[in-house]
C-alpha cells in the first residue's frame, strides 16, 4: 500500500514535469504541423538558465524559474523566425534534420560552457523537506511540482477555452487554411504560441534539475518521452497531453519500482501499442492527407 | 511540341541507367586510399561500413521516401545476430555469419515494415523511433544473451575463407569490407534502375496515383524496407566482426540520427551520396573530435542546418549545380 502511494505520488510528479515540458510541443506541432525535435533542447537551455541565475547571480529558485521562462521565450522568437519559418512548407525530413542540427549545436554549446557533468542547485528550505499530509509525509518538492502542473493545466485550459486568442489557436489547429481565410494571422499567432511553449519547456527544465537531473544529453535522452507524450496524446490537444503525461509518467515510475532491470521497457511498448491502435493519438483527430 | 518517339525514350532511359565513367572513381579512390595510407585501414573500414549503412538507408529514404528515425534497429540486429552466433554457438565463419546477420535483420525489417508502413507522417516517425528504442531496451533486459549494458564479449571470428587471418593493422578486413560493399552496391544499383526501383520513386512522388495505376504500394514499400534492413544488418554484422565487441550503442537513437546525417550530407536518392557523405563525415569526425568534441558536434549541427536550408541536394547536389553553372558559362 505504501509502495502504491509512493509510486502514484512520484509518478504524478514526473507526469507533471512531462506535461509542463511537452504541452508547448503539442500545441506548436498541432498548429504548424512541424516536427520539432529541438524542443528538449529548449527545456535543457531553461534548466541551465536556472542554474546560472541561481548559482551565478544569486536569484532565488522561483524567480529563477520565471527568469528561465522569459529568457528562453524571448530567445525562441528569432530562432522561430530564422530557422523554423522557412520549414513550414518543407518536408518532414527537412524539419527533422534542421531541428536535429539545432539539438547538436545546443548540446555542444552547453557542454562547452558548463561541462559534461550534471549541475546542482540549492532549493529553498520550504521545498527541501517533507510535508505531512495527515495520512503520510511526502517530499515537498514533488508536491510543489504537482501543484504547479495542476495550476498550469487550469490556466492553459482557461486561456484556450475562454479567451479570444485561445479561440484563434483552436481554430488554427483545427484547420489552418480556413482560419487564415477568415482573417486570423496564423503565422503571428504561431510566434506567440511558440515562445510560450518554449518558455514553459524552459521552466520544466528548471524544475527537472531536482527531479531527474539535467546534463548536456538531456535534450536527446528525454526528447523521446516528450515526443511520445505529444504523439500518444494527439497533436494540439491539451487534454491529450495531460492524460498521456499521466499515463506515461505513472507507468514508467511503476515499471522502474517493480522491475528495475527491465522497467524501461514498458513505456515504449505502451507507446507503440497506443500508436498502432490509434495513429492520431488518444485525443487527436485523424487528419485528412 | 510532338510526343517523344518511343525509341528515343528508351535510348534516354538506357543512357541514364548505363554505367558512366565517373562511377569508377569511388572504387579507385578506395584502392588509392589503402595504397597511400595503409596505416589508416581501420578508419577506412569504418568508412566502408558507414557507406553500406547509409546506402541501405538511401534505398528507403532517397528512393521510396520513407523517413525513419530508427534505422539503427536493423544495424544493431545484424551486429547482435552475428555476434551472438559466435559468442554463444561458437560459429565464427565470417561469410555465413554475415549472411546470418543480414537474414535476421531482413526478417525483422519484413515483420516491422509490414506493420509500420501502414502509417504515415509523424505517426510513422514516432513508430520507427519507438521500435528502435524498444529493441534497445529489450537487448538491455536480455542480459544473459546480449551481455546487456556491459556489451557482448567473446566474439571470435575465424580466418576469412579459412586462409586470411585479420591482421593487427586491419588490412585484411579493409579488403573484406570493400568486397562486401561492392557486392551490395551492385545489388542496390541494379535494383533502383529496375522497374521495381522506378515504382519506388513513383510511390515517393505520389502514392495515391501509383495505387490508382495498379501498383501494390504497401507490398513494394515493405519489400524495399526489408531489403534495406537486410543491408543495414550486413553493415552491422561487418561492424561486429571487425570490432569483436558490441554494446547497446549499435541500436541507439544517436546511430539512427548519424546515418541520416551522413546520407543527407552526401545527397539522397543518388547512391553515391552515401559514399561522399560517409567519407566526409567519418574522416572529419576522426580529425575534429580529437581536437575538440564540442567543436565537432557544433560544427556538424551547423552544417546540417545550412545543408538543409540552402543546399538541399547535399554535397553531390552542390557539385552538380556548380558543374551546370560552369557549363553554361563556358558556352
Amino acid at each position: 500500500m505504501t509502495a502504491a502511494i509512493s509510486i502514484l505520488f512520484d509518478g504524478l510528479a514526473y507526469a507533471m514535469l512531462l506535461f509542463i515540458i511537452s504541452v508547448g510541443l503539442s500545441v506548436t506541432m498541432g498548429l504548424m504541423g512541424i516536427v520539432n525535435l529541438a524542443h528538449g533542447a529548449f527545456a535543457m537551455a531553461g534548466g541551465y538558465a536556472t542554474v546560472t541565475l541561481m548559482n551565478g547571480l544569486g536569484v532565488p529558485f522561483i524567480p529563477a524559474l520565471l527568469g528561465a521562462f522569459l529568457v528562453v521565450a524571448l530567445a525562441s522568437v528569432p530562432i522561430e523566425r530564422l530557422l523554423y519559418a522557412p520549414l513550414y512548407r518543407r518536408s518532414e525530413l527537412d524539419q527533422v534534420l534542421v531541428t536535429i542540427g539545432l539539438v547538436f549545436m545546443t548540446i555542444a554549446a552547453i557542454t562547452f560552457f558548463y561541462g559534461p557533468s550534471p549541475p546542482s542547485i540549492e532549493v529553498p528550505a520550504f521545498l527541501a523537506g517533507q510535508v505531512d499530509l495527515g495520512l503520510r509525509t511526502v517530499p515537498a518538492y514533488r508536491l510543489f511540482t504537482i501543484g504547479l502542473g495542476v495550476a498550469l493545466i487550469l490556466a492553459l485550459w482557461l486561456g484556450l477555452e475562454r479567451t479570444l486568442v485561445g479561440a484563434r489557436i483552436r481554430a488554427a489547429v483545427d484547420n489552418r487554411d480556413m482560419a487564415q481565410a477568415v482573417g486570423i494571422r496564423v503565422d503571428r499567432l504561431f510566434v506567440t504560441v511558440f515562445a510560450l511553449g518554449s518558455g514553459l519547456a524552459a521552466m520544466g527544465g528548471g524544475l527537472a534539475i531536482e527531479i531527474v537531473g539535467i546534463s548536456p544529453t538531456f535534450a536527446i535522452q528525454y526528447l523521446v518521452f516528450f515526443l511520445i507524450v505529444v504523439a500518444v496524446g494527439g497533436l494540439g490537444s491539451l487534454r491529450g497531453a495531460f492524460v498521456a503525461a499521466i499515463l506515461l509518467g505513472v507507468t514508467d515510475t511503476a515499471g522502474k519500482y517493480l522491475w528495475p532491470a527491465g522497467g524501461g521497457f514498458f513505456i515504449y511498448a505502451a507507446a507503440v501499442a497506443i500508436l498502432l491502435l490509434r495513429p492520431a493519438g488518444l485525443f487527436g483527430r485523424e487528419q485528412a492527407r | 511540341m510532338t510526343a517523344p518517339d518511343a525509341a528515343e525514350v528508351i535510348a534516354a532511359l538506357r543512357r541514364r541507367d548505363g554505367w558512366h565513367w565517373a562511377e569508377a572513381l569511388p572504387w579507385l579512390a578506395a584502392i588509392a586510399f589503402f595504397l597511400v595510407l595503409p596505416d589508416y585501414a581501420v578508419l577506412g573500414t569504418t568508412i566502408l561500413i558507414t557507406i553500406l549503412f547509409a546506402l541501405s538507408l538511401d534505398l528507403i529514404l532517397g528512393y521510396a521516401g520513407i523517413v525513419t528515425l530508427g534505422h539503427a534497429a536493423y544495424f544493431g540486429a545484424g551486429a547482435y545476430a552475428t555476434g551472438m552466433l559466435s559468442a554463444h554457438l561458437g560459429w565464427g565463419e565470417p561469410l555465413s555469419g554475415l549472411a546470418f546477420g543480414g537474414a535476421v535483420a531482413g526478417a525483422l525489417g519484413l515483420a516491422t515494415g509490414w506493420v509500420l508502413l501502414r502509417y504515415h507522417g509523424l505517426t510513422l516517425l514516432m513508430l520507427t523511433l519507438a521500435t528502435a528504442i524498444l529493441l534497445q531496451q529489450l537487448a538491455n533486459t536480455a542480459e544473459p544473451w546480449t551481455g546487456g549494458f556491459d556489451g557482448l564479449v567473446g566474439i571470435s571470428i575465424w580466418p576469412l575463407l579459412g586462409m586470411f587471418e585479420n591482421d593487427l593493422w586491419g588490412h585484411t578486413y579493409y579488403w573484406y569490407a570493400l568486397a562486401v560493399l561492392a557486392f551490395c552496391f551492385l545489388l542496390v544499383r541494379r535494383l533502383v534502375h529496375s522497374p521495381f526501383g522506378r515504382t519506388l520513386v513513383g510511390i515517393r512522388e505520389n502514392p495515391l496515383r501509383m495505387q490508382a495505376i495498379g501498383v501494390p504500394v504497401h507490398r513494394r514499400l515493405v519489400t524495399a524496407y526489408a531489403l534495406s534492413a537486410a543491408l543495414a544488418g550486413i553493415a552491422g554484422a561487418l561492424f561486429a566482426q571487425q570490432a569483436a565487441f558490441i554494446t547497446l550503442d549499435v541500436l541507439s537513437f544517436a546511430r539512427s540520427g548519424m546515418v541520416l546525417i551522413v546520407l543527407v550530407l552526401g545527397g539522397t536518392g543518388r547512391l553515391y551520396g552515401a559514399f561522399i557523405g560517409a567519407a566526409v563525415y567519418v574522416a572529419l569526425e576522426d580529425e575534429l573530435a580529437r581536437i575538440s568534441p564540442e567543436f565537432w558536434e557544433f560544427g556538424i549541427g551547423l552544417v546540417l542546418v545550412l545543408v538543409v536550408l540552402f543546399f538541399r541536394g547535399g554535397l553531390l547536389g552542390a557539385a552538380d549545380g556548380l558543374r551546370h553553372r560552369l557549363r553554361r558559362a563556358g558556352r
